[in-house]
């Protein structure tokens, strides 16, 4: 037993000699994890797929007890909250919302015996690790269909915050329109919210009204599928496969599997190999896809999907590959080079076919 | 006077009358009995969802009360509320409807971002009077603006107030997402962290800030200006009797603006105080609502600035414990609203026995 552990103590100190350290192993019964969620569970998109995520952890990991919090501001209420899981006995904290990023700084500072891991923001530490997923991938797929399926020429989209994250995804969802009808354009709506279904709904009539034939959108809840539908305009959906909202307009939606992260990082903890990291999966790990085709759908784009989605998987191209110009026409990206993860993450223009500003 | 009575069927009818006097012990005795009210009724609810109520309660109780952590995060809570909630009392004394606190709170975070944007100090005393008086006067100015109209052109304040909210809100937008936005932050909407001159320092190690010291200095102050001076006296007559207000010469012009300016005042000093305080730059949802659950504190309060103090920890205990609810209990957000929707509901519905009883007769006939 105290050969044992000898080793492994001369194991961590060589693990911490290199990047980071792994954290102890924590019994499935121990870890307790927390969620923090900016929504309510029950939002149809983001938070449900979330908690559709910790469900399937739960039934993958029996010993595992988690709980939540729904509706946490992004702001000092957040801090709070984790310290209240903490006091509670959880040793992993799920932050899922951009905005809690320094209160799990400052929550991870006070507790570095506590595992944190920040979806979607880009400060680690020691005890802070962070999780997304190319996302814009699968946007790219669906811009394909949208580009099929416009019949004006005139593409909606409803937009939360014009954060890199977000404008990412615009630009891929254009690439893929432009690839398949280089006449369409995508008008740009933004919410400055996550979550406000009334705003939601209010953007894409007004987006309908100037003409668009086809919404696609990036919000928390299903509330603009909803408002596409009673309009009896296409729409593309978000985070989950949105058809009951729009059960004969919805095309195909950009959907998460948000289980696979938290049954990795629950694996990794119980057998103590978790270290702080960064993790972006796409496609190819399958943490982002499509939802089933609607009805309306083409054979050809449903085929054209699987070539392109091939050749993503395969890793021989991806979705910013130059030449890609920006709104102005200037060449961002040359030929030949495809963009950074480092540039993804801050993307801060539009790409060539964007009708909208980005607010400096 | 009588409002509505049911006829008997048997032999007990009743009648709601209104009360002559309002006895002294009821003064108590009411908000008590309504609170109880709505435990009992929450109890029931949440045995419905089949969790012990005991159980929940206790939780609650000792997330919000039960250690050190827990009172201290109490009071972070009751910090901003409490002072909104005296700012909007102000106004409420002379019926005036201020219900833009939240727009109040948003302008004081905006203008002590300004402050330290455009002219930081390292002295932090003098940094964080700088951020306090440009905070009061954009709250303060925000507010008069729409005691302005009201004074002037007859503007509803309701509406006016209101609907500055949403201005305020988006001017915050307009500045983390452009002008101010910190370009470390990789394109994404916040200020640049403050540096420490212009943070408030925080209590006994606890996230408690020196807003405490404000909120209790103003509930005292304004105890004492609205019960005891002749400009509180002129307050609460234009508030009970605009007209005999006038006849005594009681300048409303002046005074609707002027109860405004302090009230966005105390508002923007609220709002600086957790942008400084807890937040430390500025950033999209700093505020959680404090200057609309503000109203509610005030009528709770009943417009008593000592009160408010009070009913501002309960409520932010509410708040706290909710959270332990749904951690523990593993109970829905909704739930805990229903149960702080129970309290409210039950408190100020209890407001009516205050002025009105029910009287139940005994029909021989």
């Amino acid at each position: 037993m105290r050969k044992k552990a000898l080793l492994l103590a001369l194991a961590a100190v060589l693990v911490m000699c290199g990047a980071g350290f792994a954290f102890d192993a924590v019994p499935a019964d121990k870890l307790k994890p927390g969620f923090v969620y900016i929504g309510p569970v029950g939002d149809g998109g983001w938070t449900f797929m979330h908690d559709k995520g910790r469900e399937e952890m739960e039934k993958a990991f029996p010993g595992v007890k988690s709980s939540f919090v729904e509706s946490v501001p992004e702001g000092p209420d957040s801090l709070r909250v984790m310290e209240t899981f903490i006091r509670n006995g959880s040793k992993v904290i799920f932050a899922t919302s951009f905005g809690y990023m320094d209160f799990v700084q400052e929550a991870a500072k006070k507790h570095p015996d506590v595992m944190f891991l920040h979806c979607s923001g880009y400060k680690r530490a020691d005890n802070v690790g962070t999780y997304f997923g190319r996302m814009y991938q699968a946007r790219y797929l669906s811009g394909l269909v949208a580009g099929k399926m416009t019949k004006k020429n005139v593409i909606g989209y409803v937009a939360a915050h014009p954060i890199p994250e977000v404008i990412r995804m615009i630009n891929a969802f254009t690439i893929g329109v432009k690839k398949v009808n280089p006449k369409a354009e995508v008008r740009v709506v933004w919410l400055f919210s996550w979550f406000d279904p009334g705003k939601e709904k209010e953007a894409t009539k007004a987006l309908i009204d100037s003409g668009a034939d086809l919404i696609a959108m990036h919000a928390d809840t299903g509330a603009a599928p909803q408002a596409a539908e009673e309009a009896g305009v296409y729409v593309i959906g978000y985070n989950n496969d949105m058809s009951k909202f729009a059960p004969t307009k919805h095309l195909t939606a950009p959907i998460w599997d948000w289980g696979m992260f938290y049954k990795h990082y629950i694996g990794e903890m119980t057998k103590g190999t978790w270290k702080a990291g960064d993790i972006w999966w796409g496609l190819k790990e399958g943490v982002v896809g499509l939802a089933p085709f609607g009805k309306d759908v083409p054979e050809d784009a449903k085929k054209l999907v699987e070539t392109e989605k091939a050749r993503i998987v395969s890793g021989s191209w991806d979705v910013f590959a130059g030449p890609v110009k920006d709104q102005k026409g200037v060449e961002k990206i040359p030929q030949g080079k495809t963009a950074t993860d480092a540039e993804m993450l801050s993307m801060n223009w539009f790409v060539e076919g964007v009708k909208g500003d980005i607010p400096k | 006077m009588r409002i509505g009575s049911r006829p008997s069927s048997g032999f007990l009818s009743w009648t709601i009358e209104k009360r002559l006097d309002a006895p002294r012990r009821l003064q108590f005795a009411i908000p008590a009995f309504s609170l109880v009210a709505a435990l009992v009724t929450g109890a029931v609810f949440l045995a419905l969802m089949g969790v012990s109520p005991f159980e929940a309660y206790s939780a609650m109780f000792r997330a919000a009360f039960g250690d050190g952590y827990g009172i201290s995060e109490t009071l972070v809570k009751a910090i901003p509320l409490s002072m909104a909630a005296i700012a909007v009392m102000l106004c409420f004394t002379m019926l005036v409807y201020n219900i833009g606190a939240e727009g109040q709170i948003f302008m004081g975070a905006i203008a002590s971002a300004a402050v330290v944007r455009y002219f930081p100090v390292d002295n932090a005393p003098a940094m964080l009077l700088t951020m306090a008086a440009a905070a009061g006067i954009a709250g303060g100015v925000w507010a008069a603006m729409a005691g302005y109209l009201r004074a002037r052109w007859n503007v509803n304040e309701i509406i006016s107030t209101l609907m500055l909210n949403y201005i305020a809100i988006h001017l915050m937008d307009y500045f983390v997402y452009g002008p101010w936005r910190d370009p470390a932050s990789l394109g994404f909407p916040m200020t640049a962290p403050f540096p420490d001159a212009a943070r408030l320092p925080l209590l006994f190690g606890t996230r408690i800030h020196m807003g405490l010291f404000a909120a209790v200095f103003l509930a005292i102050l304004f105890l004492v200006l609205i019960r005891y001076t002749r400009w509180g006296y002129e307050i609460r007559v234009l508030g009970e009797n605009p007209k005999a207000a006038g006849f005594a010469g009681i300048n409303y012009v002046r005074n609707v603006i002027l109860v405004m300016f302090i009230s966005g005042a105390i508002a923007g000093i609220a709002g600086m105080c957790e942008v400084s305080g807890l937040q430390g730059r500025l950033q999209h949802g700093f505020s959680a609502g404090y200057g609309f659950t503000a109203i509610i504190v005030a009528w709770l309060s009943r417009l008593n600035p000592i009160a408010i103090l009070f009913v501002s920890v309960l409520i932010g205990a509410l708040l706290v414990g909710g959270e332990t609810l749904q951690i523990v209990m593993r109970l829905p957000l909704s739930s805990t609203l229903i149960l702080q929707g129970l309290i409210l509901f039950f408190v100020l519905g209890g407001e009516i026995f205050r002025t009105y009883r029910i009287r139940f007769r005994r029909e021989d006939a």
